[in-house]
């Protein structure tokens, strides 16, 4: 083991860049000792192939100390379990860091690392590892901490203990299935009909041709085909004419008039028409539910919240209980980085609660015993004691979910343009009907009665009814590519109506974690700074670590005296020389004090008891954010909702467009409240958020953008998921939206011209099986054709 | 003319035999994750090439 001093190494495991200090060891270099030991871990079983399928797979091992002793707790772990017989054990756990090939292959040979994990397999799209263990040889504890050990840390929070495995819905694809099978075995069924063969034993076996084409076509009207006669009913009892009235109605009449037509030798019946259009329609619903397995759009604070903590029994004793059992006054132990469920009283120890997430104040707040501490906040500094006040269901943060914002279904509440169009179209079609029906009456009565049938069937407004489902498919797709991931694809179409759009400040607009320094006041030696910076590296305090990594590299001297005060600052001295580092008060109580409207975060210096400066904190913008506003401003309204204080106001003032409204100390549920608000003057909005704080928020809009760093961390639910790194982008994903709404219409246009030519053949009552057979395929390919080439065209330009 | 029934029974008898194969594989939730297999596919060499020589491999470091 020995530092080089090469910077550009990145680590052989988790492909950071090393710095100065990298680790060498078996020829590799590692950026710190917890790859370095997941190294070895996997050399010494034979696993070092995970290196060779990937470049640089793994993730850093973090610290576990006393994080999973939850998990010996009997009752909770049988919640976790799907199985147990008291030997055999079978888990299913969620690790956000499965990314690669490399992940599949070291998760699936877990049992070379331990035999007492009998087999796992790895379902690489919901990024999940299903374990069977011998439960006698290793507990579960022991499992979690093994992966945790390997850089494979599971998620395990609330929501897995309440949420019952909901059984996976796979009727769509039976559906699918059926249809398809019979479509292929009716059009091979019929070819002899298409050609009007008069061969005298193809005659002979019409019928039982027809009976085989009848049977086929059963359960394709009643198993393939039953939701749309569900939804058509549904819509009718609500009074409103969707898409699927006229589509029930088609195919209620094709297989009635068919069956007619068999049943009196008249013809051959329509079941291939039939079959196909129940084919491909749901062949577009297939393709429009396009799903990220691995996001969840539904999350509230539950998978935010740890499953059990800490708790202090009156004989001193820690046990782990379930969040749900924590009551009021019991004494609650919240350990470094952990989260605090329910609002609190500080007793012991010192708190520095980092609450961006749930207020959306950027700087971590120091507390004092006796203080009230608020759930949701997370603990950042050394562990702490702390007395409860409420139950977890009763605190201020989980109140927000109570608002009636979060019982509402907004895409119910939605019309689509497919809806709004098909109110029309349904009216038009049974006057056509109807008017030609009266006609054919007066003039050759035998004709009536299939004219009728004709229109309806020819009229099915099946390639209609396939535009939007195809446009938004593909177009979530590409969105999908661009790490722009939707809730499903009426969010296209919502988005396409916005015109005002929200933003939250803290981690939405600005970075959560780099902030950018500046210094105000005398400058520093390089010996200062030398002596700063050595100064710093003791120090575990988050603005210090902060301090530390932002400034340059300088050679190591260890003090002689380092004092840390908590609340205050660092102390160090070295023979002659001595730094206070810390709070202005602590720095110098008399001289320079920080001006009261400073409300910055900042770290004063004094060096040998003589005031130095400042480091000023600041918050780092994301890159282009000023654009999407100067984008954005042209075609929306715009604001900014945030929990933070007014430090930024002016900042924000001059860079943005004059006419953005700046709101600042919002609570969640003001937030909600505003929105509301515009909403009633009839604005639809667009909010886009990132924390606990905007879920209400992000549930009230018209849509919900949560912005996020990383995917596979928790976001709060909202409509779409957004990585931060594409947030300039967004103006021109908006602008995307209103093209496929575009393509969508024309589409629309070019299925009513197939209509056209078909009405014609019915109206004039000669639609033979044959022509019906042609039309409904080929108006579904060029729609299918059209709109896909058109939504890729456009998206070709989005980055 | 009775050998359109013996071709009429096979064709139909194929063709349900693959849909009731499609059916089982559905429920046996072969489509819920249509990824991972197409990997995992691929590391069985892998593992084989492993199994001799117990030794570490030679490194091969692709690191530049």
């Amino acid at each position: 083991m020995a530092a080089i001093s090469d910077i550009k190494t990145t680590c052989y495991h988790c492909g950071d860049s090393c710095k100065t200090d990298a680790i060498v060891a078996d020829g590799k270099s590692f950026c710190c000792n917890g790859c370095k030991t997941v190294y070895e871990i996997f050399s010494s079983s034979d696993l070092t192939c995970y290196y060779d399928l990937q470049n640089a797979p793994g993730a850093i091992p973090k610290e576990m100390e006393g994080k999973y002793d939850f998990l010996d707790n009997a009752s909770i772990a049988e919640k976790l379990l799907e199985f147990n017989d008291g030997t055999t054990q079978i888990i299913t756990l969620y690790i956000p860091h499965i990314h690669c090939s490399s992940c599949i292959w070291i998760l699936e040979n877990l049992n070379k690392l331990n035999k007492s994990i009998k087999a796992s397999q790895v379902v690489f799209p919901k990024k999940t590892v299903r374990l069977h263990f011998n439960a006698k040889e290793i507990s579960l504890k022991e499992v979690v901490i093994l992966l945790g050990s390997i850089g494979y840390e599971p998620y395990i929070s609330l929501d897995d203990y309440a949420s019952a495995k909901k059984p996976i819905d796979r009727s769509l694809i039976y559906k699918l299935g059926i249809a398809g099978f019979a479509f292929g075995n009716v059009m091979f069924l019929s070819f002899p009909e298409y050609f009007e063969m008069n061969e005298f034993w193809l005659e002979q076996y019409k019928p039982l041709f027809r009976w085989l084409m009848f049977s086929f076509a059963l359960p394709v009207f009643f198993y393939s085909a039953s939701g749309y006669f569900i939804s058509a009913f549904k819509g009718l009892r609500a009074k409103v004419l969707n898409i699927d009235v006229p589509i029930a109605v088609g195919i209620i009449v094709l297989f009635a008039r068919s069956t007619y037509e068999i049943i009196f030798d008249h013809g051959a019946g329509f079941f291939d028409s039939l079959t196909g259009l129940v084919f491909f329609l749901l062949l577009g619903k297939y393709f429009q539910q396009k799903t990220y397995n691995f996001l969840s759009f539904e999350r509230d604070f539950k998978s935010y919240f740890p499953i059990a903590v800490t708790r202090i029994t009156s004989g001193r004793k820690e046990e782990s209980v379930q969040v749900y059992d924590v009551k009021k006054g019991d004494r609650l132990l919240i350990r470094n980085q952990e989260l605090i469920p329910v609002d609190c009283i500080l007793i012991k120890g010192n708190a520095l609660i980092d609450y961006s997430f749930v207020t959306g104040e950027s700087d971590p707040i120091q507390k004092q015993s006796g203080d009230k501490v608020f759930a949701g906040g997370k603990q950042i500094s050394g562990a702490i004691e702390v007395e409860t006040l409420k139950s977890v269901s009763q605190s201020y943060l989980t109140q927000l979910w109570s608002n009636d914002a979060f019982s509402k279904d907004k895409e119910l509440a939605f019309t689509t343009l497919t809806n709004t169009i098909s109110k029309y179209f349904t009216i038009v079609i049974l006057t056509i009907a109807l008017v030609s029906t009266t006609y054919w009456f007066f003039v050759n009565q035998a004709l009536a009665m299939q004219v009728f049938t004709a229109v309806l069937i020819i009229a099915c407004p099946c390639a209609l009814a396939m535009s939007a489902p195809f446009t938004l498919g593909n177009t979530l797709r590409i969105f999908g590519k661009l790490k722009f991931y939707l809730k499903n694809a009426t969010v296209i179409e919502q988005l396409s109506k916005i015109d005002t759009v929200i933003f939250d400040k803290t981690g939405t607009i600005t970075a959560t974690t780099k902030n950018s320094i500046y210094y105000d006041g005398i400058p520093l030696t390089q010996k200062e700074e030398g002596l700063l910076k050595n100064a710093l590296r003791a120090s575990n305090h988050p603005l210090s670590r902060m301090l530390y990594t932002l400034l340059k590299e300088q050679d190591s001297i260890t003090p002689d005296v380092f004092k840390e005060y908590s609340g205050k600052g660092i102390l160090a001295k070295w023979n002659g020389d001595q730094i206070k580092i810390g709070s202005a008060n602590y720095v110098d109580n008399k001289g320079v004090q920080s001006k009261s409207e400073e409300k910055r975060t900042s770290i004063h210096i004094s060096i040998n008891n003589c005031y130095k400066g400042k480091y000023i904190f600041k918050n780092n913008y994301r890159k282009g954010v000023e654009n999407v506003f100067k984008e954005l401003e042209k075609q929306y309204n715009l604001a900014i909702l945030s929990g933070d204080n007014e430090g930024e106001k002016a900042y924000l003032h001059q860079k943005l467009p004059k006419k953005t409204t700046l709101l600042f100390h919002q609570k969640p549920e003001d937030k909600l409240a505003y929105i509301q608000d515009l909403q009633n003057y009839g604005h639809t909005i667009l909010m886009v958020g990132d924390g606990l704080n905007d879920a209400g928020a992000l549930k009230q809009s018209n849509v919900g953008i949560a912005i996020s760093e990383n995917v596979n961390v928790f976001s709060p639910a909202c409509d779409a998921i957004l990585d931060a790194s594409k947030l300039a982008e967004l103006p021109s994903y908006l602008n995307m939206t209103k093209k496929a709404i575009g393509i969508i219409k024309t589409s629309m246009v070019i299925s009513f011209l197939y209509n056209i030519v078909g009405l014609y053949f019915a109206v004039t009552g000669q639609l033979a099986p044959v022509v019906a057979a042609i039309i409904m395929p080929l108006s579904s390919i060029s729609v299918v054709v059209f709109t896909t080439v058109a939504t890729n065209i456009m998206g070709r330009n989005l980055k | 003319m009775s050998v359109i029934y013996i071709l009429l029974t096979i064709s139909i008898v194929v063709a349900i035999f693959f849909f009731l194969a499609f059916i089982i594989s559905v429920k046996k939730g072969q489509f819920d994750d249509t990824y991972t297999p197409s990997v995992r596919m691929l590391f069985d060499d892998e593992l084989v090439q492993e199994k001799p020589d117990t030794e570490p491999l030679p490194t091969k470091n692709k690191l530049d």
